[in-house]
């Protein structure tokens, strides 16, 4: 059996990009207090409404704009359901995801009637020709710019101790003047235009098209490596490293002979039965931030 | 603007916030449909009297109705008890799966025995499904809205695996179960369509119903989904009554793929995945948990699917509309009830004279 090393490494990193960004964007939420289950919808949302403006425009850059106003709407709207309106928060996750991947569906029935795929500008790969170097933008930007600020934000500034504090006591954060309804939504506006920053990379530099069902799952395996990383940073992305190792892996496998009677099915199954079992290893017993799935109303 | 808690109550609250978010759901929804070419009002006719204006389409909305009955009554017992099994898609393949076992390696199994060995498959199938999620919640605390979602990918990739691999039908080539052996056919009832499903769920809606109104088990799901630290006080072992939900529930979620595969396809076809087991929250949900609110909700999803496939075929709108329709739905009518409580008020601007 040969498998690849640096084929490995290389893909493992381009797999982790998308769980690197919604996983953080589900961090935002959940350490402010609002479990975001939109997420799947909201990559969706991503994916595609990137898909659509870069095929309009031109240009990947443009898409990837377009996909972060659609993520923000998102977010917003999470917030009107949990934060303003104080609806249950795993009813209106579950009630956005459904109406996210149901309108970015329609929309491209009504768009892309013919049925052939439509290809769009997509990002090409920095330093193509270096193995494991040889990433796209987004992925250096996910885990060398991104996930260090997101630390340094909840660690070490203002705005993230008020983040923090709204999500484990939001009556002590109200006492002492911090506006817990502003503070959510922030957390769930930013929170989701990462989200979609994660969706759109899977049309915009994976596939340079949009398929159904392109997400499939990735949300919600950003929220169990957000809880398999208890709420820190550094966990989540090393989970997200996890995924992708695993992913990367049936990848090749699926290549080598010794396998080739195997499903390739069963071989995708397995990054995510990694994650239950990473759960089920590290995930026990652990202490959920205070206000976790809480709607705050002043008394 | 702000919200106020309103001081009295009043009978009218409730039907007045369900018909608020209705005409909200109609209001969001009419932009999309115009957007397809069609009118709001002539779509919204075809969602939902087109379907009651002849028994053919009558029965198809029973027909569309039966698996959304079981997923929402699935959901429903789990959530009653605090339990969020968000994994009732994944069951549901199971059970499908399961029932498909005998179905083609059992094919010659008489007609009075096959049935039952084939729903048993299913339900068994199901129920295994949602054994891990609820073991390891049970033995370790790990949180189950995060392994029920995660199995749902899992679920569907097994089905696939298995209609490309062992399971791929010998005679077409086709990813594609052989059909099922004579006696695996669900007897039909009400036209040549439904199928005896039906007549399954409905029994299991009345069941749950005898077990929530009239029996201890059912107070204490009841108590350990409404308050689990009142109801632990009062001796209640709250983690052992979520699993029996739990269970309970997967069993339900994967009859309801063995009664779609015996009583519609009557061989295993990846069209079975059609998100019936997401729906199912939308269902439970929107009938307040209940098992007589499953019942008029999954009925009515019933008719929205019928009246948007309709739809599609006559004026071109994309069969997507019932999807859409169903989670906006959700959406406007948990926000309304939930702000019920409240009214709005527009805040008085700083030493203004009371009006």
């Amino acid at each position: 059996m040969n498998i690849s090393l640096v084929a490995v490494l290389a893909a493992t990193l381009t797999i982790a990009t998308p769980l690197v960004f919604g996983a953080l964007g589900a961090i935002l939420g959940e350490r402010a207090g609002v479990l975001n289950l939109g997420i799947e919808g909201t990559m969706y949302a991503g994916a595609f409404v990137g898909f659509y403006a870069a095929d309009r425009s031109g240009s990947a850059w443009v898409g990837l704009g377009a996909a972060i106003v659609a993520g923000a709407a998102a977010g917003a709207l999470m917030g009107l359901l949990t934060v303003s309106i104080g609806v249950n928060q795993h009813v209106a996750g579950i009630g956005t995801t459904l109406g996210l991947v149901a309108a970015c569906d329609y929309t491209n029935r009504v768009l892309y009637s013919s049925g052939t795929q439509v290809r769009v500008p997509k990002f090409t790969r920095l330093l193509a020709d270096i193995d494991i170097v040889g990433q796209y933008a987004l992925t250096w930007i996910a885990l060398l710019v991104l996930a260090p600020f997101v630390w340094w934000v909840m660690r070490d500034t203002g705005a993230g101790l008020r983040l923090r504090a709204v999500g484990e006591n939001p009556e002590a954060a109200d006492v002492a003047g911090i506006s817990v309804a502003t503070t959510r939504y922030v957390a769930l506006i930013c929170g989701g235009m990462l989200m979609a920053i994660g969706g759109a990379f899977l049309t915009l530099a994976l596939l340079g098209s949009f398929t159904i069902d392109i997400v499939s799952g990735r949300g919600w395996v950003c929220i169990a490596l957000v809880i398999f990383g208890r709420w820190g940073v550094w966990p989540t992305v090393a989970g997200a490293l996890l995924f992708g190792v695993a992913d990367a892996l049936q990848l090749q496998l699926a290549i080598t002979p010794e396998f080739g009677d195997v499903p390739n099915e069963l071989l995708i199954a397995v990054p995510y039965l990694v994650v239950i079992a990473a759960l089920v290893i590290w995930g026990r017993g652990i202490r959920y931030p205070g206000a976790y799935l809480r709607p705050y109303r002043r008394a | 603007m702000r919200l106020v808690a309103r001081e009295h109550a009043s009978p009218w609250r409730t039907p007045g916030a369900v018909a608020a978010a209705v005409i909200l759901t109609f209001l969001i929804t009419a932009g999309p449909i115009r957007g397809s070419g069609a009118s709001p009002v002539t779509a919204y006719r075809r969602f939902l009297f087109t379907p009651l204006t002849s028994s053919y389409s009558l029965y198809e909305v029973l027909l569309t109705a039966t698996p959304l009955l079981f997923t929402g009554l699935a959901v429903a017992v789990a959530f009653r008890a605090g339990y969020f099994n968000i994994g009732a898609e994944g069951q549901f393949l199971a059970g499908a799966m399961g029932a498909t076992v005998p179905g083609i390696h059992l094919a010659d199994v008489p007609a009075g025995l096959a049935l039952p060995l084939a729903l048993a498959a299913g339900a068994v199938a199901g129920l295994g499904w949602a054994f891990l999620p609820a073991w390891l919640k049970r033995a370790a605390g790990i949180d189950e809205v995060v392994t029920t979602l995660l199995l749902n990918p899992v679920a569907l990739l097994l089905l696939q695996g298995l209609l490309n691999g062992p399971w791929r039908n010998p005679t077409s080539g086709f990813p594609d179960s052989e059909t099922f052996g004579p006696g695996y056919r669900m007897p039909a009832m009400l036209g040549d369509r439904v199928h005896a499903g039906l007549l399954i769920a409905v029994v299991l809606i009345a069941a749950t119903v005898v077990v929530m109104t009239f029996t201890p088990l059912g107070l204490r799901i009841k108590a350990a989904g409404q308050s689990p630290d009142a109801a632990r006080f009062s001796g209640i072992d709250v983690t052992r009554v979520q699993w029996t939900s739990a269970l309970a529930s997967g069993a339900i979620a994967g009859l309801a793929g063995a009664c779609q595969v015996l009583g519609v396809q009557h061989q295993l076809t990846g069209s079975i995945a059609q998100g019936h087991g997401y729906t199912g929250i939308v269902v439970a949900t929107l009938g307040a948990l209940s098992a007589i609110g499953v019942l008029f909700v999954g009925m009515l999803l019933g008719l929205i699917g019928v009246g948007s496939q309709n739809a599609s075929l006559v004026l071109q709108i994309p069969p997507q509309m019932g999807q859409l329709v169903t989670a906006v739905l959700l959406l406007t009518v948990v926000s309304c009830l939930a702000m019920r409580q409240y009214r709005l008020v527009r805040r008085r601007p700083p030493g203004a004279a009371e009006s």
